[in-house]
């Protein structure tokens, strides 16, 4: 196995293009398990934690650039304000050891459809920023996730960022395990509200072969929700949503979770989840017009 | 400058030079680049306080500071944290003269069996550096990652809040 180790985004670039079976390894929270139980001999391994520039973000205008090298620690501890359900999501990861080292480029690279952050990343529109020593491209999130485990990358490409605006509005994120650290995820689900725009992303993870938005959810909601006299949600809109949410997946009986069980607790959390953002967005106005 | 380390005739793994600080003290050794840190700090330094439980970052067990961050050292390549300050319970403090907290989790009976206990005692050096020993409730969910299979939480939770009261 060779191991290669850039120093540099634009060396990292180079090597991959070399030697495209490369495996990117950062935090090596997924990528060590798969060594270790010798689920995976890779030719290659591709060291991307001497790449400074890897681990910082940065915001202009309201808009957010995640390098894919940032840990989730470093997500929950600086970026909850800007990116609410992005830090949320980074908070319910494994355990304080994980988080200081696994990172949305990992989590993306895997492509898992469990990945915590996935359902997030929809909801709030991410963009997936891809390099390789061709040059550079955009990828949105609803694009990037094609299968289990496969993502729109190209072989010789690599993940450089995860563009996010600021939440425009609330963000609720939430997830069913058997305990609140060290799972994989039973069943996820994320909601942002956009009231500028009058829009609602929604979007469920580990109830399908890939992380997906619910989109009849979106659109029914979207219709439902009325923005500029906002007013307590009558159940039945909460209900429906719920159902629409539950109707989004297409989950699978397995050692985690029977598909019905998902299905039912995802109606569940987004019946929560809407009632809390809901409510958060009320309080806003509240406080605005006071 | 690109390092490359290659495989010879793509079989056998070409070893690779690293250099740590471990428990303060600068150590080279050869590993093949898919040795984990913490088969490098057992196998190769001697250094058997980190435990290998799961060998999958499940279990806590492994657990060891790098640059004062915990982290598994079973799910990070020794290759990887060339040049980085590594502490492991041995570390800590000795028999003799024992950590804060290692003392606590002796005071308190934070322990059965033992085998958790070296990442336990790590994790909490960490989790009180990092402020999180504020209530049982907090230090219960930041000592998440570290299981311990005798189920000894009640003496290791009193233990941490004794360590953290004692040095705040």
């Amino acid at each position: 196995m060779d191991f290669l180790r850039p120093n540099t985004f634009a060396e990292a670039l180079a090597l991959k293009a070399e030697q495209p079976d490369a495996v990117p390894i950062a935090g090596g929270t997924d990528v060590m398990v798969e060594l270790n139980f010798d689920h995976r001999r890779p030719p290659a391994l591709l060291d991307l934690t001497r790449i400074a520039e890897l681990r910082e973000w940065s915001a202009v205008d309201g808009k957010l650039r995640v390098g894919s090298g940032v840990p989730y620690a470093r997500i929950i501890e600086q970026l909850g304000g800007q990116l609410p359900g992005l830090a949320m999501a980074s908070r319910t990861v494994g355990s304080p050891q994980i988080r200081n080292r696994g990172t949305v480029g990992g989590n993306l690279g895997a492509a898992s459809p469990a990945g915590d952050t996935h359902p997030v990343l929809l909801a709030g529109d991410a963009v997936i920023e891809a390099a390789s020593a061709r040059g550079t491209r955009m990828i949105p999130a609803a694009e990037f996730y094609l299968g289990v485990k496969r993502n729109a990358l190209e072989p010789d490409e690599l993940i450089a960022a995860v563009h996010l605006n600021a939440a425009p509005g609330p963000e609720q994120f939430a997830k069913v395990g058997t305990r609140n650290a060290m799972v994989i995820a039973v069943c996820s689900f994320a909601i942002a509200l956009h009231p500028a725009e009058k829009r609602v992303g929604a979007a469920v993870g580990s109830a399908a072969p890939t992380p997906r938005h619910a989109t009849a959810a979106e659109e029914f909601l979207a219709g439902e929700l009325d923005w500029d006299a906002p007013k307590p949600l009558l159940d039945s809109v909460k209900r429906r949503f719920g159902e629409l949410v539950a109707e989004a997946a297409s989950p699978i009986d397995d050692v985690r979770g029977s598909a019905a069980y998902r299905k039912h607790a995802l109606a569940v959390l987004a019946r929560r989840t809407l009632g809390w953002a809901w409510q958060d967005h009320l309080g806003k106005e509240t406080r605005e017009c006071a | 400058m690109i390092e490359v380390v290659p495989s010879e005739g793509g079989v056998v793994p070409a070893a690779v030079e690293v250099g740590l600080v471990v428990n303060g003290e600068a150590r080279r050794l050869v590993v093949e680049p898919r040795v984990t840190l913490l088969d490098a700090l057992r196998e190769r330094l001697g250094l058997t306080g980190a435990k290998k439980g799961c060998d999958h970052g499940e279990c806590g067990a492994c657990t060891v500071l790098v640059d004062d961050r915990r982290i598994y050292s079973c799910t990070t390549l020794a290759v990887m944290q060339e040049g980085r300050r590594v502490t492991t319970v041995e570390g800590l403090g000795t028999p003799e003269s024992p950590h804060p907290v290692q003392a606590a989790f002796v005071e308190h009976d934070g322990m059965q069996c033992g085998m958790c206990t070296p990442g336990q005692v790590v994790s909490a050096v960490a989790l009180i550096a990092e402020g999180h020993a504020g209530s049982e409730d907090e230090i219960r969910e930041w000592m998440s990652g570290n299981l311990c299979r005798c189920a000894a939480y009640p003496g290791i939770v009193a233990a941490v809040r004794a360590a953290a009261g004692g040095a705040s």
